[in-house]
């Protein structure tokens, strides 16, 4: 262990430089950890809600903590208790055996607080929309702020949708929801 | 046995895939014997309307075998009565079809917690929905124990599910699980839709083994038709699932290192399926492969560029993770957590015909692409990766086996890829009901289509069955007698799917 740790220490960090393919990544990120300075002084806390996805955008979410994205780095986390979140991101089509949990989830956060719904079924245009079990759009359980598309999205497209709920830059994948 | 069984009766000439017999309700309870006396597997268990069918697999034989029983009386005998790990299975088709399992020893709902608008979805003609009263749990009584619910929304990113811990101290005496919050309706959308759209939703049916479920699902399709995909498509959808495997693999055993609080190999773990995830959205054009695999073959060839990205990313992995399983192996504190933990008995691995490594961790040598083998790892056969141990560390090393034999698969078949198309269109439309089944190992285990086409190639009826209903239960016995701390190491060397299961 001793020989990987000093390895890793004299080798050059996996995070990718601004100038590699994923350097709007890096700019996304970078610009955030302003808006978040400014909001909320340094800190995001985000509490990930499934409500009954297919786990293919947890998967993306979890991706967004390994080494080549490290969104800690952006001050931005994911915290265990909706109560430490400014942030609720939330993925699935709300199944109906799920919708009472993710409005006492989004009851026991406190205010200031944002909705992300991230992943087509949450947009409400997924492939389970009809369905006698599903309620369909986040937005129609709970407020939504911000509308992440994709099936499921990538970790670039999540982290520009935060980027963009606190006053970044917008990108083509990412929607307000309709009405708002 | 399944010959002696069905001796009297003739396969239904509909069926493909493999043989589906009528049976009366003697033979069923037949069957429910023969699963008591551990002579066959139960593969799994699901209603229709006016019936009801298993799929049983003979480890004697290799055979596979599905039997049906008329159930337009609204009850039939209970397989649960015989055979514990057909509760849950019959307890769902219950909830979704109404019909009443004679005998079932637990009758509580499963998926069903009266939230629905419908009662009975899929029945013929069904109700409006009901409210349910409070789920009852299994009572745990006695001194100084207390209860700790989990759930269903959890601490980390994961799926949701309810746990109802009854601990003594930190000893966990009884966990109960409690799922069905992701259930989607999934199977009542796949009916009478064409199999082209039914196939989008067979790749969401758990996201983590999208490419196992759609390889499944067009292999029943293709059963059913009677079609046969280019040989180059078949090659490459195995290539998709060893990926699949390599990158849930390389996940998990990064996660439940974490879960013993050793974060380096998480890091070090989560570079290699980054990487891994590249090499397929380079390779297939999305990261986790979704859509990929369609009913016909694949939906995009492998270009030169794609074999270049796998290449390197196996030449990369045979560099950096013999290192990672140096580290595993030598750390004392990591071990310490892993080796004795969540044992699985190899009795109870082989009543629940274990899918998957929580199978072959306890002794259980299933596995689909070679027990029932089908194109291409019948031209190219894969090893097995087997343990007796039953715990974690088991676990872990069936994983680790099973990382480098994907590598040294996709190596072999890169360089044996045989030219030619990669789809070609299903023309058959029949004209009476045809019905396929298949079994694809996917990285969990074994996953199960059954699929029913009617008129117009649209869909009747399918079933996906996840190996996560029979891992599910395991789980619960696996954690008991070991402190609550261990349950997330437990918990994640098991990885099942809540999504795969709630349907």
């Amino acid at each position: 262990m001793r020989r990987r740790l000093f390895k890793n220490l004299i080798t050059a960090p996996c995070t990718e430089p601004v100038a590699e393919p994923t350097d709007q990544f890096e700019a996304a990120g970078e610009a955030l950890r302003g808006a978040i300075a400014r909001r909320l002084g340094r800190s995001l806390a985000i509490r990930e809600v499934d409500a009954g996805s297919c786990n293919g955008c947890e998967l993306e979410i979890h991706a967004l903590g390994n080494a080549f994205y490290d969104v800690e780095r952006f001050g931005i986390r994911f915290v265990a208790s909706p109560r430490h979140a400014d942030v609720l991101l939330v993925t699935g089509p709300v199944t109906r055996n799920m919708r009472e949990a993710l409005e006492r989830t989004w009851a026991a956060t406190p205010a200031p607080k944002w909705v992300v719904a991230a992943g087509d079924c949450a947009a409400g245009c997924g492939v389970f929309a009809d369905s006698y079990a599903c309620v369909g759009a986040v937005s129609k359980v709970i407020p939504v702020d911000l509308v992440i598309r994709g099936c499921p999205p990538t970790p670039t497209d999540l982290l520009q949708g935060l980027l963009w709920l606190l006053g970044g830059v917008g990108t083509a994948a990412i929607s307000r929801p309709a009405g708002s | 046995m399944l010959k002696a069984l069905f001796a009297d009766s003739s396969p239904d000439r509909a069926h493909h895939g493999w043989p589906r017999v009528a049976v009366d309700a003697d033979s069923w309870r037949a069957i429910g014997e023969a699963l008591r006396e551990g002579k066959l597997d139960l593969l799994g268990l699901w209603g229709d309307v006016g019936a009801v069918q298993c799929a049983l697999y003979e480890p004697a034989t290799r055979q596979i075998m599905s039997a049906s029983l008329d159930a337009r009386a609204g009850r039939v005998p209970s397989l649960a009565l015989f055979h514990a790990p057909a509760s849950r299975l019959e307890r769902a088709a219950g909830d979704l079809f109404g019909i009443e399992f004679t005998g079932l020893p637990d009758p509580r709902p499963w998926l069903d917690h009266g939230r629905w608008p419908l009662h009975h979805p899929l029945a013929e003609a069904p109700r409006p929905g009901v409210a349910l009263p409070p789920y009852p749990f299994l009572g745990a009584d006695g001194p100084s124990l207390h209860q700790i619910p989990v759930g269903p929304v959890h601490a980390g990113i994961i799926e949701p599910g309810h746990f109802r811990f009854t601990a003594s101290g930190e000893t966990v005496v009884r966990l109960e699980e409690r799922l069905g919050y992701t259930h989607k309706g999934i199977e009542k959308l796949l009916c009478g839709k064409s199999f082209d759209a039914a196939a989008r939703l067979a790749a969401r049916v758990s996201g983590d083994s999208t490419v196992a479920y759609s390889w499944v699902f067009a292999r029943a399709v293709e059963a059913a038709l009677e079609f046969q995909p280019p040989p180059r498509a078949l090659w490459l959808r195995a290539v998709m699932a060893e990926l699949e495997r390599i990158a849930n693999h390389l996940g998990d055993l990064g996660a439940i290192c974490n879960d013993a609080a050793f974060s380096m190999m998480h890091a070090e773990c989560g570079i290699l399926r980054e990487q891994t995830l590249r090499a397929c959205a380079t390779a297939f054009g999305h990261r986790l492969m979704m859509d990929c695999v369609v009913p016909g073959g694949v939906a995009a060839d492998l270009e030169p560029r794609g074999v270049e990205a796998i290449l390197a990313l196996t030449s990369g992995l045979r560099r950096q993770f013999p290192e990672l399983i140096e580290l595993y192996e030598n750390t004392a504190s990591l071990q310490d957590r892993t080796v004795g933990t969540g044992v699985v008995s190899s009795a109870l691995a082989a009543e629940f015909a274990a899918p998957g490594y929580v199978g072959r961790a306890s002794g259980r040598a299933f596995d689909a692409r070679v027990c029932v083998p089908y194109p291409p790892y019948d031209a190219m056969p894969v090893e097995i990766a087997v343990r007796s141990e039953g715990d974690v560390d088991a676990r872990v090393w069936v994983r680790i086996r099973e990382i480098q034999h994907s590598i040294g698969w996709l190596e072999r078949s890169l360089a044996a890829l045989p030219r030619g198309p990669v789809h070609s269109g299903v023309r058959a439309v029949p004209t009476t009901s045809v019905e396929g089944a298949a079994l694809v190992e996917g990285f969990r285990g074994d996953v199960l289509a059954y699929v029913r086409l009617g008129a117009g190639r649209r869909i009747e009826r399918c079933h996906l069955r996840d190996p996560s209903w029979l891992l599910w239960p395991l789980l619960e016995a696996a954690i008991e007698g070991n402190i609550v701390a261990d349950f997330p190491l437990c918990n994640k060397s098991f990885n099942c799917s809540y999504s795969g299961h709630d349907l």
